[in-house]
C-alpha cells in the first residue's frame, strides 16, 4: 500500500512538471544575472543588474556596435556643423513608449539632462554644452560652449550610468530619487506587478517596438524582440544555479562560478562561450591621501612588487579565462598601449625594495580591505597582501563584507579613524574605453574616485581628449594620459579575466556578443 | 516587543556598513554616496531616526526599503508564504517520521532497532542541511528529474506543482529536525515508562500499543511539543541555507540579503515580526501544555 501511494505520487508530480511543459506555448527565457534586482532607475544607481534591467525596458540614442563604433539607435539622423560645435538629432518614426503615446524630443532632451546630472562623462558633456533644446516634435539640438569631441560616445555609453531615455514626466524626476514607474520605450515591458525584489523580475514582448533593420550587433542594430517573455531570476546559490540550467530550468547564466565552469563545460546540452572579448579589468586602488601611500616612490614600489599571473590565477584559475595586460584602456581596443606599463609587467621584488628603502618606508601597517564575500577580488586581494610582505611592508589585512567596503573606501581619513590604504576591485572593460569615461585614472583629487589621486597633469590630458575630434590625436593624448598614470601610480591594473556565459544551446539561438546580457534577438528553439 | 526593537535599530546602525555606499555601486563617486545618504535620511542624527522610526512602527507602518521603495509589509508578505509553507511541511515531516521512531526506540531500548533509530538521528542531526539538500537535488532533480531543482511555485498556482516544488527542500530541513524530535521522544517516552501507572496499565493487561500511545506518549508530550514549537519558530524565522540552494524565496533570504546590503528598515520590520512569532508560537506551546497535562495551570 504505501509503495503505491509513494509510487502514485511520484508518478503524478512527473505528470504535472512534463505536463507542464507540453502545455506552455508561450517562449520563455529564464535568465540568472550576476546579482538580484533590487532597484529600478538605472540612473539613481551604477549597480550592473540596473544596468541591465535598462537595456531591457529602454532605449538609447545611440548604440555601439561589435567595433565598439558608434551607430545610431532612437536616432535616425543627425548633423554636425562643420565648426563641431552644433550636433542636431532627428528621431526615427515610429517611436512609443510602452503606454502608446509617442516619443518625442522633449523627452530625450530631459532625459539627457537627468542622465548628465549623475554621469561623470555627462556631468563632461554638460560641462561643455551651451545649449540643448528642442527644434520640434522629433528633433532636438545640442550646442557646445567649447569643443567636445565626445558627444556621440557619451550618447552611445553602455556601461553605468547609460543615457537611458525616459518619458519626459519620469525624467524631470529628480536624479537622486528613483524613479517609480517603469515605461520605457524598448524591446520589452516590466511587469511591475509580477516583480519580487531580489528575487524576480519579469518583462513581456514590446509588439509595438519598431527595430532598426540593420542585424543587431552589441547594443547598435535591430533590437528584435523575439521571446515572449523574458524572466531573471536570481538564484543565489551558485551550484544551483549550475544545476538549474543543466536541468533546463534556466536558460541563460551570466556569471558562472570559475570553479563550476568545467562541470558546465562537461554538461549535456550546455554551452560555455565568452561573450565580453575586452573582459573585466582588475584594479588595485590606493589611497593617495594617507601616508605612507601619499609618497609616489611607494606607491612605485607596489607597481614593481605586484605580480599580475599570480594575481589572475588567484582569482580565475583556467589559464585561458584571463590574459595579462598592461593597458589601462584595455587590451583589444584602439586605444591600447603598452606606455608605462613596465614595471608592472617587469615584477621585481628588488627594485621595489630598494624604492621602499629610498622612501623611508618605516614598517607603518598597511590597511588592506579584504572582501570576503567576492571569490574573484578576495583572491586577489590574498595575493596582494602576501606581495606586500614579500617586499617587507606590514600588512593589516582587514575581512569585512563588501558593504562595508564600499562603506569604508569612502572614508578620507587616517586609518586611525577608519580609513584605508589599499582596496581592489573590477570592472568591465567597456567601463575604461578612454581616458574620460576611466575614472581609475582620473586625478581630480578629493573629487576624484576612491583613493583621491591628485594630478593637473592628467586632468589637463583629459580635458585636451574630450575636446579633441580627431581619433588619432585621441590616441597620442591617450598615450600621454597613461604614461603619466604609471608615472603617479594612480591604480594598478591587475589584468585582465573573462567570465564566460554559459546557456542552453538546444534552447537558445542569435545571442548578441557583447559585455552586458541582452535578450533581443534571441530565439527559442522549438 | 519595543526593547527588540530599539536594540536591534541601535545595533544595525552602530553596526559597519552604509546603504548609501552600496546603492550608489562600484562605479559612485564619494559625492554621490553623501547625496544617496542625504536623501535617505541618513545623515540625521541617529536619535532622530529612531523616533521617526518608532513613530511609524506605532501606527503599524514599518517603513519602506531603502532599496526598492516598496514597503516593508508588501516585501515581508512576498516572502511570508513560501517560509510558512517550508515550516508546515517541515515540521510534518520530522514529526511523522520522528514520533513513530521515538516511540519504537523507546519500546525497545537497547534492541538493534534502537541502535539504528539513534544512528538516524545522530546522523541526521551532524551532516549539514546543504549536503543533504544537495544530495537530495542531484538524485531527484538533475538525475531522475522528478523534482524541480530550484524556485518556489505557490500553492494558488496549483497543489502538485507546488508539492513538487516544497518537496526536497521539505525532506532536506524534515530530516534534520526528525532526527531531533526522534532523540527527544525515545528521552521522554523512557523516563515515562518507568513510572508506576505505566506498569499498573501492563498489569491491567492493555496491550503494549495502547500503554504507549495512549498512556505513555500523552505523558511523554510536553519536551516533545517544546521541541516541535521551537522547531516551528526557528524554520519561520529563516532556513538560509535551505531557501539558498532550493532557491525558495523566503523570509530567510530576504534577512540576509537585507543585512549584506544595510537596508535598516527591512532588517527591523523582519526582526520585529521574527520576534512577535516567537511570542505567539511560545504562548501557544504553552497552553498546548494544559491539554497534555491538566495538572498545569497558569
Amino acid at each position: 500500500m504505501g509503495r503505491k501511494l509513494i509510487g502514485g505520487f511520484l508518478a503524478a508530480v512527473l505528470a504535472v512538471g512534463v505536463g507542464a511543459q507540453a502545455a506552455s506555448a508561450e517562449t520563455v527565457l529564464r535568465a540568472r544575472l550576476d546579482s538580484g534586482l533590487k532597484q529600478l532607475d538605472p540612473i539613481w544607481t551604477t549597480a550592473y543588474v540596473v544596468r541591465n534591467h535598462g537595456f531591457l525596458v529602454y532605449d538609447t540614442l545611440f548604440g555601439l556596435d561589435e567595433n565598439y563604433n558608434v551607430q545610431p539607435q532612437m536616432v535616425d539622423t543627425w548633423e554636425v556643423s562643420d565648426d563641431a560645435m552644433t550636433y542636431t538629432f532627428t528621431l526615427r518614426e515610429g517611436l512609443k513608449w510602452h503606454d502608446g503615446t509617442a516619443v518625442s524630443a522633449e523627452d530625450c532632451v530631459a532625459s539627457i539632462k537627468r542622465w548628465a546630472a549623475r554621469d561623470g562623462m555627462g556631468q563632461k558633456l554638460m560641462e561643455a554644452t551651451e545649449n540643448l533644446e528642442v527644434i520640434d516634435e522629433n528633433t532636438f539640438q545640442l550646442t557646445l560652449n567649447q569643443p567636445f569631441g565626445l558627444v556621440l560616445q557619451a550618447l552611445a555609453k553602455l556601461t553605468s550610468n547609460v543615457p537611458f531615455m525616459m518619458k519626459k514626466e519620469h525624467a524631470m524626476t529628480d536624479p537622486n530619487e528613483q524613479v517609480t514607474e517603469v515605461i520605457g520605450s524598448g524591446p520589452f515591458k516590466f511587469v511591475k506587478e509580477e516583480f519580487k525584489p531580489g528575487v524576480s523580475a519579469t518583462y513581456v514582448k514590446n509588439e509595438d517596438y519598431v527595430p532598426r533593420s540593420e542585424p543587431a550587433s552589441n547594443t547598435a542594430g535591430g533590437k528584435v524582440p523575439n521571446v515572449d517573455r523574458v524572466e531573471l531570476l536570481w538564484i543565489p546559490d551558485d551550484t544551483s544555479a549550475m544545476n538549474a540550467l543543466i536541468a533546463g530550468e534556466l536558460d541563460y547564466h551570466e556569471v558562472p562560478a570559475p570553479d563550476l565552469v568545467p562541470m558546465l563545460e562537461q554538461a549535456e546540452n550546455v554551452k560555455v562561450e565568452i561573450f565580453d572579448e575586452l573582459g573585466n579589468q582588475t584594479v588595485l586602488r590606493m589611497n593617495h591621501n594617507q601616508p605612507p601611500f601619499d609618497n609616489q616612490k611607494i606607491r612605485q614600489a607596489i607597481l614593481w612588487a605586484t605580480n599580475q599571473d599570480d594575481s589572475l590565477r588567484a582569482a580565475v584559475g583556467d589559464p585561458s579565462m584571463y590574459k595579462k595586460c598592461g593597458a589601462m584602456f584595455v587590451c583589444g581596443t584602439p586605444l591600447e598601449t603598452a606606455e608605462g606599463s613596465e614595471a608592472l609587467l617587469a615584477v621585481d621584488q628588488e627594485q621595489a625594495q630598494a624604492l621602499l628603502k629610498e622612501a623611508g618606508y618605516n614598517n607603518e601597517p598597511i590597511v588592506i580591505l579584504h572582501p570576503t564575500d567576492d571569490v574573484v577580488i578576495s583572491n586577489q586581494t590574498l595575493v596582494t597582501a602576501q606581495a606586500l610582505r614579500g617586499i617587507g611592508m606590514n600588512v593589516d589585512l582587514q575581512a569585512m563584507d563588501w558593504a562595508t567596503l564600499v562603506s569604508r573606501r569612502a572614508v578620507n581619513k587616517p586609518t586611525s579613524e577608519g580609513g584605508w590604504h589599499i582596496f581592489q576591485t573590477w570592472f568591465n572593460g567597456p567601463d575604461f574605453l578612454n581616458p574620460v569615461e576611466h575614472m581609475a585614472v582620473g586625478a581630480t583629487c578629493d573629487e576624484a574616485w576612491f583613493g583621491w589621486p591628485c594630478d593637473e597633469q592628467i586632468e589637463k590630458l583629459r580635458t585636451e581628449y574630450a575636446q579633441e575630434p580627431d581619433p588619432d590625436k585621441q590616441k597620442e593624448i591617450a598615450r600621454q594620459v597613461q604614461q603619466r598614470a604609471y608615472e603617479i601610480v594612480t591604480y594598478v591594473p591587475l589584468g585582465t579575466y573573462f567570465a564566460p556565459r554559459a546557456y542552453r544551446s538546444d534552447r537558445l539561438e542569435g545571442l548578441v556578443k557583447s559585455p552586458i546580457s541582452i535578450f533581443w534577438n534571441v530565439s527559442i528553439r522549438q | 516587543m519595543g526593547v527588540v526593537a530599539i536594540f536591534v535599530f541601535f545595533i544595525l546602525h552602530l553596526a559597519p556598513g552604509d546603504p548609501a555606499a552600496v546603492i550608489a555601486g562600484n562605479y559612485a563617486m564619494p559625492e554621490d554616496i553623501v547625496r544617496i545618504r542625504t536623501q535617505l535620511g541618513l545623515d540625521k542624527p541617529l536619535h532622530e531616526q529612531l523616533v521617526t522610526w518608532l513613530i511609524r512602527v506605532m501606527q503599524g507602518d514599518l517603513g519602506d526599503s531603502i532599496f526598492s521603495d516598496m514597503p516593508v509589509t508588501t516585501l515581508i508578505s512576498q516572502r511570508l508564504e513560501p517560509t510558512l509553507w517550508l515550516a508546515i511541511s517541515s515540521i510534518l515531516i520530522a514529526v511523522v517520521i520522528a514520533v513513530p521512531l521515538g516511540v519504537l526506540a523507546a519500546a525497545r531500548a537497547g534492541s538493534w532497532l534502537d541502535h539504528a533509530v539513534m544512528v538516524f538521528a545522530v546522523f541526521g542531526f551532524s551532516v549539514p542541511v546543504f549536503i543533504i539538500a544537495y544530495a537530495l537535488m542531484y538524485g531527484f532533480s538533475v538525475e531522475l528529474k522528478i523534482f524541480p531543482v530550484q524556485g518556489f511555485v505557490s500553492i494558488t498556482e496549483g497543489f502538485l506543482p507546488f508539492l513538487r516544488s516544497i518537496t526536497l527542500p521539505s525532506l532536506s530541513l524534515g530530516l534534520l529536525y526528525a532526527a531531533l524530535i526522534a532523540r527527544i521522544t525515545r528521552a521522554s517516552l523512557l523516563r515515562v515508562l518507568e513510572d508506576d501507572y505505566i506498569r499498573t496499565a501492563h498489569a491491567k493487561g492493555q496491550s503494549e500499543g495502547k500503554v504507549l500511545c495512549l498512556h505513555a506518549l500523552k505523558n511523554a508530550a510536553v519536551p516533545i511539543i517544546t521541541v516541535i514549537g521551537i522547531g516551528f519558530s526557528l524554520l519561520i524565522g529563516g532556513v538560509v541555507v535551505t531557501e539558498s540552494v532550493f532557491n525558495i524565496p523566503g523570509l530567510g533570504r530576504l534577512v540576509v540579503d537585507s543585512v549584506l546590503q544595510r537596508d535598516y528598515p527591512v532588517i527591523q520590520g523582519i526582526i520585529l515580526m521574527f520576534s512577535a512569532v516567537y511570542v505567539i508560537v511560545n504562548l501557544l506551546v504553552d497552553i498546548s501544555y494544559t491539554f497534555f497535562d491538566p495538572r498545569i495551570r497558569y
